[in-house]
């Protein structure tokens, strides 16, 4: 692995130029998500975060796996990888080390995530290839047509558990924070567009695997996942320090806040298991982690190198 | 192979007194083997005698014997492990029939190799004496009980039991671990190998240990080759041509990693799995020295995904796999097939199904390559039949998997994978590692552009200016948009298939080995090669009208099959994995269950191809082959 782009086409021209990207230019196909779909927000979101940051659309892929949120690629105007169920981890990982240059993003659902590629992400947290990973989490599948998911709350109703969930939610943060080497997990909500916003840019300026559960309704089959959090701000728990994701303009509505310090894990795992409020913001950053593709990098051979070395090697096994 | 009359000295005798001188016998091919406990280093030994003879001038090809556990507990006969070593005056292309001569360490691994009818009728065995006055009653009962078995089973064996701990005591502590190399030396004064070019083999395989190490080795050595001298009254000599060209020598997982490193690729994707993994194993201590990197997944769906990454964002990757990790990664290769991402996956095949039998050859994985996947998913099947052939795959596997944006499975399999083979030296070109030729924007920038005559299209990587699409494995246009219609489907499926059809364009008639008419012709796909060839050219000397082919394309199929097909009165496959045989219990014509190329070919040629086909869990034997051939041809009449 190189991590030097030598294919034709590619470049850094577009960032060279003088050129400035507006909000429209990163978008693409018109969503076709169901109205007040929380996914909405969140492409809007995103599509801030990339004119914020003026990320060349050509250098920046969208990777996703299946599922609702999964159809997020198509809808940017950016590369895109629309891959299979589960799997979106894997991939990007695998364009992260070919190309450490191209800025990479994980656009998954709660299913994708936590269930069916469940062993992708313990492993990616632990791996830390630079991606931005975003857990759109609306506790439930909704494009199969509502089914239970592992972050659905015990007791709700779906087809598939028609007397309700059997058996405790899976606690997406506490898992990420109890993986070794992980190096940034926070969380936001779809409906509180200010801290999504400034979540989505921390995560991406941190240089490593950033883990972002998005807190999401589905109009369709869990409207009412966050009611009572949404009617009564109290039930947030803001998450603020100097060292974590400043949303002044949020302080006067979430009153119950938490002087957090991002770099303390065992506090982070403490908070990760509120299990009266919800958490919004950093619980952990930690910039030092080794980064896969960056322990992995090796120095890049030409032709003429690799067959004079392979040269070399082949004496090595001569008759 | 000519007796050595001084052995022959009474069916099923014990031998202990040689008589003097020794005599040579000269021999056009013998093949040794050396057998222990695992962890008594018998595969050390063995491949530094297959070494040595490859390096003197001999045709020499090299299996491991491996218990599938890593220490099963000593003594038993399925912990059997060791090197078998077929020597020959020529090239020697697969590992032969029976034993000739078996060093063993105990007499519970000789009895392993004894009931799987690996050692021949007369075989000369050397035996560790040890056992039979152990101070344990039970294994001096073991051992009484096993001598009488082989003695009982085949009177015809010539055993000599050696004191090779008892010598070795002469210079270690622990003869356990040092009479491996005291064989080596029994194995070097028996065929009269260069004790030199031993010295040096000794000094690569212990370069990660102490000088100390390398000397104790050798003086073990010395002391075997003393022994055998004095004690033994017959030598073999299996005489030697030194080749005209250069050659290297190494296994076929090794030819594989070094193929990967000469096409240029850069990343290897992977998850433990026998008997892939030592491509792996080789690839981690030289790959980076190449630029490229070894990635251990979390799982086989990973290692995949992480390769499907990589070839979307450049150069093509690869992973390596066998029959379990295969079925795992079948999703994944869907989205390659659909994408038309570029992807070389390498299945060194195994006994299955399931876990089945992880370190012994199977070529059962044919049809889960070709077809193992749901919906329409055309793709690249190639079948390696050499170790040599397990370099140059590599390189075609990369160049077609990137010019026709898909999928290629190379199909290895244990006996490529672990036989050791000296093959003429590559000449490396700098044009193998190029850049991904089809990589660039077309002038209407569709991501995919198909070319309605071939299905070609031009691929295009992120990072590349005026290219930006959503790949998607959902049915998708040329602009790569999401499009459910029956119409495009229709194309889009018709395309990829199409690049199938192209590809076939591009390849020749397979060389025939034999005569372009006759009796019988056996086809055969993978390792099976050399034993299959050899079966042939005995069956030509009894004057026998029988030829051989051997397909290395699977995927598509070679050109001109059914027009080769019909020059001969019966076409039989031979292949190692299941078929019934006509006139077992239950089977008829209707019902029969046909080997995997056979059910292949009969739909391609609409010709009634016979098979015949084993899984024993080992190579098959040319004298099996024969034996099959013979008995096709008895039955007489067209097929």
């Amino acid at each position: 692995m190189t991590g030097l782009c030598t294919l034709p086409g590619c470049g850094d021209a577009g960032g060279l130029d003088e050129h400035e990207y507006t909000l429209s230019e990163y978008e693409g196909a018109r969503a076709r998500w169901c109205p007040g779909c929380g996914d909405h927000s969140i492409l809007t979101s995103v599509q801030r975060l990339l004119a914020s940051e003026q990320l060349v659309p050509e250098q920046t892929v969208f990777v996703s796996g299946i599922g609702c949120s999964s159809r997020f690629p198509h809808y940017l105007n950016t590369y895109g990888f629309h891959g299979i169920h589960g799997r979106a981890l894997p991939v990007a990982t695998g364009i992260k080390l070919q190309r450490p240059e191209l800025s990479v993003f994980v656009v998954m659902g709660d299913g994708d995530c936590t269930s069916i590629g469940a062993a992708h992400w313990v492993h990616t947290l632990r791996y830390n290839p630079d991606l931005t990973a975003l857990m759109l989490d609306n506790g439930i599948y909704g494009l199969t047509k509502n089914q239970t998911s592992p972050t659905t709350p015990q007791g709700w109703v779906s087809n598939t558990q028609p007397h309700g969930s059997w058996l405790p939610a899976l606690n997406p943060l506490s898992l990420a924070l109890g993986v070794t080497n992980a190096s940034f997990v926070a969380q936001t909500a779809e409906w509180v567009p200010a801290h999504l916003f400034a979540t989505l840019r921390a995560a991406y300026r941190h240089a490593g695997f950033s883990f972002v559960r998005i807190l999401q309704r589905c109009p369709v089959y869990t409207p009412a996942l966050y009611q009572r959090a949404i009617q009564d701000p109290e039930r947030i728990r803001l998450l603020v320090h100097p060292d974590g994701i400043a949303v002044p303009e949020l302080a006067k509505l979430y009153r119950a806040q938490i002087t957090h310090d991002p770099a303390d894990l065992s506090a982070a795992r403490q908070i990760a298991e509120l299990d009266d409020a919800i958490p919004l913001g950093l619980l952990y950053r930690n910039a030092s982690r080794p980064r896969y593709e960056v322990v992995r990098r090796v120095v890049p051979r030409t032709a003429s190198e690799r067959a004079a070395a392979l040269e070399t090697e082949l004496d090595r096994y001569a008759v | 192979m000519a007796a050595p009359e001084s052995l022959s000295s009474g069916a099923g005798a014990v031998l202990v007194a040689p008589s003097r001188p020794a005599q040579t016998v000269r021999v056009s091919e013998h093949t040794v083997e050396v057998v222990s406990d695992p962890g008594e280093g018998a595969q050390k030994c063995g491949q530094i005698f297959g070494q040595v003879s490859a390096r003197m001038g001999n045709g020499v090809w090299t299996v491991e014997i491996i218990p599938a556990e890593i220490q099963p507990p000593p003594r038993l006969p399925e912990g059997a492990s060791g090197n078998r070593i077929r020597l020959g005056s020529g090239p020697v292309t697969n590992w032969g029939d029976e034993t000739n001569l078996v060093i063993a360490f105990n007499e519970q691994v000789l009895l392993a190799r004894h009931r799987v009818g690996a050692l021949a009728t007369d075989a000369i065995v050397f035996l560790e004496d040890k056992w039979a006055s152990s101070e344990d009653p039970a294994i001096r009962k073991a051992w009484s009980a096993a001598l009488s078995e082989l003695e009982t089973g085949n009177p015809g064996y010539r055993i000599r039991l050696v004191p090779m701990e008892a010598q070795c005591h002469e210079l270690t502590d622990n003869p356990r671990k040092g009479k491996n190399m005291f064989a080596l030396g029994m194995l070097a004064w028996i065929y009269d190998r260069d004790l030199e070019l031993i010295s040096e083999q000794i000094a690569h395989a212990f370069r990660k240990k102490s000088p100390e190490v390398y000397q104790q080795n050798l003086a073990l050595v010395q002391l075997g080759y003393h022994w055998a001298e004095r004690e033994l009254d017959f030598r073999i000599e299996v005489p030697a041509s030194p080749a005209r060209k250069p050659l290297v020598v190494m296994n076929g997982n090794e030819a594989l990693g070094m193929g990967a490193i000469a096409a240029g690729m850069e990343l290897c994707s992977m998850y433990p799995i026998t008997p892939a993994t030592s491509v792996s194993h080789y690839l981690s201590e030289v790959f980076e020295r190449f630029g490229g990197i070894v990635h251990q997944a979390e799982d086989e769906i990973a290692a995949v995904g992480v390769a499907i990454g990589a070839s979307y964002a450049g150069k093509v990757a690869f992973t390596i796999t066998s029959g379990p990790g295969l079925a795992l990664k079948t999703e994944f290769l869907g989205l390659a097939i659909m994408a038309e991402l570029p992807l070389v996956v390498v299945d060194v095949q195994r006994g299955g199904p399931s876990t089945g039998l992880p370190t012994k050859v199977e070529q059962s994985d044919l049809l889960a390559a070709l077809f193992a996947q749901p919906g329409d998913a055309p793709r690249i099947v190639l079948a390696p039949a050499t170790i040599e052939e397990c370099f140059h795959v590599m390189i075609t596997a990369r160049r077609l998997a990137e010019a026709f944006r898909t999928v290629v499975i190379v199909l290895s399999d244990a006996n490529l994978a672990t036989g050791v083979t000296p093959f003429p030296r590559p000449s490396l070109e700098t044009a193998w590692q190029a850049e991904p030729p089809e990589l660039g924007i077309g002038p209407d920038q569709r991501p995919y552009g198909w070319d309605p005559e071939t299905g070609l299209s031009r691929r295009i990587a992120p990072g590349q200016l005026g290219g930006m699409h959503t790949l998607t494995g959902l049915s998708h246009d040329e602009q790569s948009k999401v499009a459910y219609s029956a119409g495009v489907h229709q194309r889009s499926t018709a395309m990829r298939s199409r690049k199938l059809a192209t590809l076939q364009g591009l390849l020749q008639p397979p060389p025939l080995y034999g005569e372009a008419a006759g009796d019988l012709l056996v086809v055969g796909w993978g390792s099976t090669k050399g034993a299959i060839e050899e079966a042939v050219d005995r069956a030509r000397s009894e004057g026998l009208r029988v030829s051989a082919l051997q397909l290395r394309f699977l995927s598509p199929l070679e050109t001109g099959l059914k027009r080769i097909f019909s020059r001969f009165e019966r076409v039989m496959t031979v292949e190692l994995n299941y078929s019934d045989e006509p006139g077992d219990p239950g089977i008829t014509e209707e019902n029969r269950r046909r080997g995997q190329l056979a059910l292949l070919l009969r739909a391609a040629t609409l010709i009634d191809v016979d098979c015949w086909t084993r899984v024993p869990g080992e190579p098959l034997r040319p004298g099996s082959i024969l034996r099959a051939i013979r008995a096709r041809l008895a039955q007489g009449g067209a097929a």
